[in-house]
């Protein structure tokens, strides 16, 4: 049914239709909102799970991992310094094949603090051994989660579902929630082919030798190759219960001829999408809605870029001395293809930074500049400090001997 | 499409206001969006909110730069400059004040700041009601219900509804009567527009 709800609630509510026994999460903005609705469902007699509270994302993450394996279907959620502190033990959930849901509500990570949306903290653990999916707007983040449950229990890999921070888990719009016997009909009951049990003891996470550490990589990854099927075939099957789907591994819409297109990963897509609506583009321009950013659709990259002369790329993270960090991986992907786009790659909206839609025009017209491959688009220079000031004061020294003088 | 941005201080209930609003126009069977920007949450700090409604599925997530409306939940916000930045030049301004829209034109005057010839300022004194029936400053029920019989952009019985999604007993009752109030004490239809203009 429609309702008028804000991202979290509509988030939380999902988590719940899809029955999670144990729930383990500690608070941390703007993720906060999603676990307290659960506590509440809980609270109330909605939802039969066990919460968990705990003293930190290390122990929400640990938690989770040891009651999957227990055979529990366990979910947690969390951002920035919380995804980051949790990083060791997501290495663990994923390299003993444990499956887990993960709602990251995408944050910047200090330092500088900041509280607001950017994708520096999933990137930062992108290497983890996680599927990562991302949502352009709160109905997806509704569908995704949903599917995000059957792709972990099938490929027996977690699944990060990446939410932008405030741009989505704060915005109240309308969303449609599934009835639970859809969800029931689509998802079923969670049983993992290695539980801990008494009954038949086993180990998991013991020390691996050189001599099959190898293999386990390689397991590990090729089950990422696989991933990719089950991934479109989770919103296929539920685009079959409720008549819409997230677009797979990637979402191509707009101009489809066009020689030009922009690649976002996340909210900044509906922006761009309202702009190209509303003719703010001011050209014909392909859009491209990346969803899965692992496993990372090369093959879908190739296949939605053909015919283009120019790529434009979003970044909503930067690998500082490096660049942006999906353009990276476009490039990678786009090489060795014959008549490549040239891909154009600007960072924008870190750290919360407003993301208007006439930005796009802009960007469409400096591909006539031959602009850098790499660029924070909506720098201000007139925020920089002025280099002179710093040339100018003398700073005092410090340290555990003064300097004679 | 109607903008509005809230310009209020928190523990006001400006975010709850911008979701009433919201939620409002999705029972009237519009499409609508509503959120907060706002620094680490404390009680005073400016914050801002908008909302957005239209009728067809709203896309955009940018920030309202410029807004047809802005609603204020306290008249010492006209006081930051962002406050008025980009209201259109045929704009308005719903203020909770027990000062006169006039008063409010001098003062801005004082501060250097100015105000379109053609945008139009109306006041209420929302705390003062929220007082008298809450005994807390929240002025949400009588400042909404007043902007909505302003621009008749919603009815105010979907306000109603809003609260009663949120609300209830003696709370509901309360909020009930401050939308009765609110709406009340200005001149209904004063800046009527369609929302699909």
């Amino acid at each position: 049914m429609r309702e008028a709800l804000e991202g979290s609630q509509a988030i939380a509510r999902a988590v719940a239709l899809c029955r999670p026994q144990v729930v383990a999460a500690y608070p941390i903005t703007p993720q906060t909102h999603i676990v307290e609705g659960l506590a509440r469902l809980i609270a109330d007699g909605l939802l039969a799970a066990e919460l968990v509270s705990v003293e930190s994302e290390f122990s929400a993450a640990s938690v989770v991992l040891g009651a999957a394996a227990a055979g529990s279907r366990s979910y947690t959620a969390s951002a920035s310094q919380g995804i980051l502190l949790m990083s060791e033990v997501l290495y663990n959930i994923s390299g003993l094949r444990i499956p887990v849901v993960l709602t990251c509500a995408n944050r910047a990570v200090s330092s500088p603090v900041s509280i607001w949306n950017d994708h520096q903290d999933s990137m930062a653990v992108r290497d983890s051994g996680w599927i990562q999916l991302h949502c352009a707007d709160n109905q997806e983040a509704v569908d995704t989660t949903i599917q995000a449950f059957r792709i972990s229990e099938r490929t027996e890999l977690p699944v990060m579902v990446c939410v932008d921070g405030f741009t989505l888990t704060h915005t109240l719009e309308p969303i449609d929630l599934p009835d639970a016997a859809q969800v029931d009909a689509f998802l079923p009951p969670f049983r993992f082919s290695r539980t801990l049990s008494s009954s038949a003891p086993l180990s998991q996470g013991t020390l691996v030798s050189p001599e099959f550490f190898t293999e386990m990589r390689f397991l590990q990854h090729e089950a990422f190759a696989r991933a990719e099927k089950e991934i479109l075939s989770a919103d296929r099957d539920w685009a079959g219960f409720v008549g819409r789907d997230c677009g797979g591994l990637l979402r191509v819409e707009g101009d489809r001829e066009a020689s030009v297109a922009i690649l976002a990963m996340g909210s900044v897509y509906g922006t761009l999408k309202d702009a190209h609506r509303s003719g703010l583009l001011g050209r014909p321009v392909r859009l491209l809605s990346l969803r899965a950013f692992r496993p990372f659709p090369a093959g879908a990259i190739r296949e939605a870029t053909q015919g283009l002369s120019d790529l434009i790329v979003l970044d909503r993270s930067l690998s500082p001395g490096s660049g942006g960090i999906v353009a990276h991986e476009i490039r990678s992907a786009l090489y060795g293809m014959a008549k490549g786009p040239r891909v154009v790659n600007f960072a924008v909206g870190l750290g919360g930074r407003n993301v208007p839609g006439e930005i796009f025009r802009e960007m469409l017209e400096s591909l006539e500049k031959d602009p850098p491959s790499f660029s924070i688009f909506d720098l201000d220079p007139r925020k920089l400090p002025d280099p002179g000031l710093d040339a100018a004061t003398e700073m005092p020294s410090s340290g555990p001997v003064l300097s004679p003088r | 499409m109607v903008e509005i941005r809230i310009h209020g201080r928190g523990g006001q209930g400006n975010v709850l206001a911008a979701y009433l609003l919201a939620t409002a126009a999705f029972l009237e069977g519009q499409f609508s969006q509503a959120f907060p920007s706002f620094g680490a949450e404390r009680r005073g700090a400016p914050i801002t909110a908008f909302v957005r409604i239209d009728g067809s599925p709203i896309l955009r997530r940018s920030q309202i730069t410029s807004p047809r409306y802005l609603v204020l939940a306290d008249d010492g916000i006209l006081r930051i400059p962002e406050t008025l930045a980009g209201l259109s030049p045929e704009g308005a301004i719903l203020v909770n004040s027990p000062r006169s829209p006039e008063e409010l034109r001098k003062r801005l005057e004082v501060e250097g700041m100015t105000v379109g010839p053609a945008v139009r300022i109306e006041t209420i004194p929302a705390t003062r009601l929220a007082m008298e029936v809450l005994g807390r400053p929240i002025p949400n029920a009588p400042l909404l219900s007043a902007f909505l019989s302003l621009t008749g952009t919603l009815s105010t019985e979907s306000l109603g509804r809003a609260f009663a999604g949120r609300f209830s007993g003696d709370l509901l009752q309360k909020n009930m009567s401050l939308v009765a109030s609110g709406a009340s004490l200005v001149a209904q239809n004063l800046w009527k527009e369609p929302i699909h203009a």
